[in-house]
């Protein structure tokens, strides 16, 4: 090995590993809102930890509100809508369709459960 | 026409209070002759609130005579001794259907049934179940105005509309409606307001809210003497915002767990013991500048 690779090898030695400098998006999480239903309607997340909410629907106008942490969106066909969500507290939480959408436009929920880190 | 409603019976309830008659105690100043009352009649009246009738809903373990509550209610309201000035319905006369042509068959049907009524003087408001899927097209066609006010011995009655945006919403055309509405009216007016869904944050979890519905209460603040009805909720409920009332209406249909008293916003199961239990509506006593006075009906 000549001199050049051998300090080739040593600067790759010294950097930090690649995690910890770069910005890794926050996974994201798909929610597909149709009548009358959420997929998936149980979300398990754990405190502290930003995630993308990404909510498409299927078939018409629904909405996403979760009153907790006021976080709402209005979900349209054909555009996806991403919300970024930090949950700054452990519990479960319930969401809920709020554009009304039809006889069972009520039961249109899901719940997302917070994990305290650790 | 003249109501001979006795004040000092009134009283005497006022003083009991409690059971199913609950008595409001919003102690109004006595209404100061101006413009707004020059020529206007000032008697006690009394008027009938009715909601959530839900015509057309299916679900015997609900309500299995959901085809003959609203006609027994009509029957009631026609057998009260004494016959009210004039009846509202605050909203979801008809129960949901993506179908346009039933739910226009259903709010024919609806109509059919409360022409039965003996007053003819009968308002309407709509729910998110008549109007929130055609934005009250349906709605207008049969039952008029979305939102409109009007006059009767003295108080100045507001209907609003948080029900066919499907967002709830009044939204801002409604909203400077409301304020040009109020505008020449004076701070100790009485008034009025029907809704279908609270206008406050009732319980947010549930969405018994309505979004922008703390706009319409500020433009009601400066008003000594408001207070709403309402319905949406399918119970009595009890509510100020400041000095401002709300009171939410039973339904016609089936009752709903207190807010946040169970973890799903769900029907409560008929009881075959109990039928009918939690179903009703209200006599609203009217006595212009002074008060109110709600008893609560229920159907048997």
């Amino acid at each position: 090995m000549n001199q050049y690779w051998k300090k080739c090898l040593l600067y790759l030695l010294l950097l930090p590993p690649l995690a910890a400098t770069a910005n890794p998006e926050p996974p994201v999480i798909v929610i597909k809102a149709s009548k009358f239903l959420f997929q998936p309607a149980k979300i398990e997340l754990k405190k502290g930890q930003t995630v993308i909410l990404e909510f498409t629907s299927s078939d018409r106008m629904h909405g996403f509100s979760l009153p907790d942490f006021a976080v709402r969106a209005d979900i349209e066909p054909g555009k996806p809508m991403r919300v970024s969500f930090t949950p700054d507290k452990a519990g479960s939480f319930v969401f809920r369709c709020d554009i009304f959408c039809g006889d069972g436009h009520e039961e249109m929920a899901g719940e997302i459960i917070v994990q305290d880190e650790g | 026409m003249t109501h001979s409603i006795d004040r000092r019976k009134f009283l005497q309830l006022a003083g009991l209070g409690g059971g199913a008659t609950f008595v409001s105690g919003l102690g109004f100043n006595v209404f100061a002759a101006n413009g707004f009352s020059v020529g206007l009649p000032v008697e006690d009246f009394y008027f009938v609130q009715l909601s959530d009738t839900h015509w057309g809903f299916k679900g015997a373990d609900k309500n299995p005579d959901a085809a003959g509550t609203l006609q027994k209610a009509v029957a009631a309201v026609n057998a009260l001794d004494k016959q009210p000035d004039f009846i509202v319905f605050t909203g979801d006369l008809t129960h949901t259907t993506d179908d346009a042509q039933e739910r226009k068959r259903r709010m024919s049907e609806f109509k059919d049934i409360v022409g039965e009524l003996k007053v003819k003087h009968v308002r309407f408001i709509p729910g998110e179940h008549d109007a929130s899927l055609d934005k009250g097209e349906a709605y207008q066609a049969f039952f008029g105005d979305l939102h409109y006010s009007f006059n009767h011995k003295g108080i100045h009655f507001i209907a609003l509309d948080n029900v066919s945006d499907p967002a709830a919403q009044l939204g801002p055309t409604q909203l400077a409606w409301l304020q040009a509405d109020l505008q020449p009216l004076p701070a100790n007016a009485p008034i009025v307001v029907f809704t279908h869904r609270p206008l406050f944050d009732l319980y947010a979890k549930w969405d018994w809210m309505t979004r922008d519905g703390q706009q319409a209460i500020d433009l009601l603040m400066r008003f000594q003497n408001a207070v709403v009805f309402y319905g949406h909720i399918h119970q009595e409920h009890h509510h100020f915002t400041g000095h401002i009332p709300h009171h939410a209406a039973k339904s016609l249909i089936f009752p709903l767990p207190a807010p946040g008293s169970v973890p799903k916003r769900a029907p409560i199961p008929w009881n075959p013991a109990k039928p009918y239990n939690d179903l009703g509506f209200r006599n609203i006593e009217a006595y212009p500048w002074k008060n109110y006075r709600i008893e609560e009906k229920t159907l048997t």
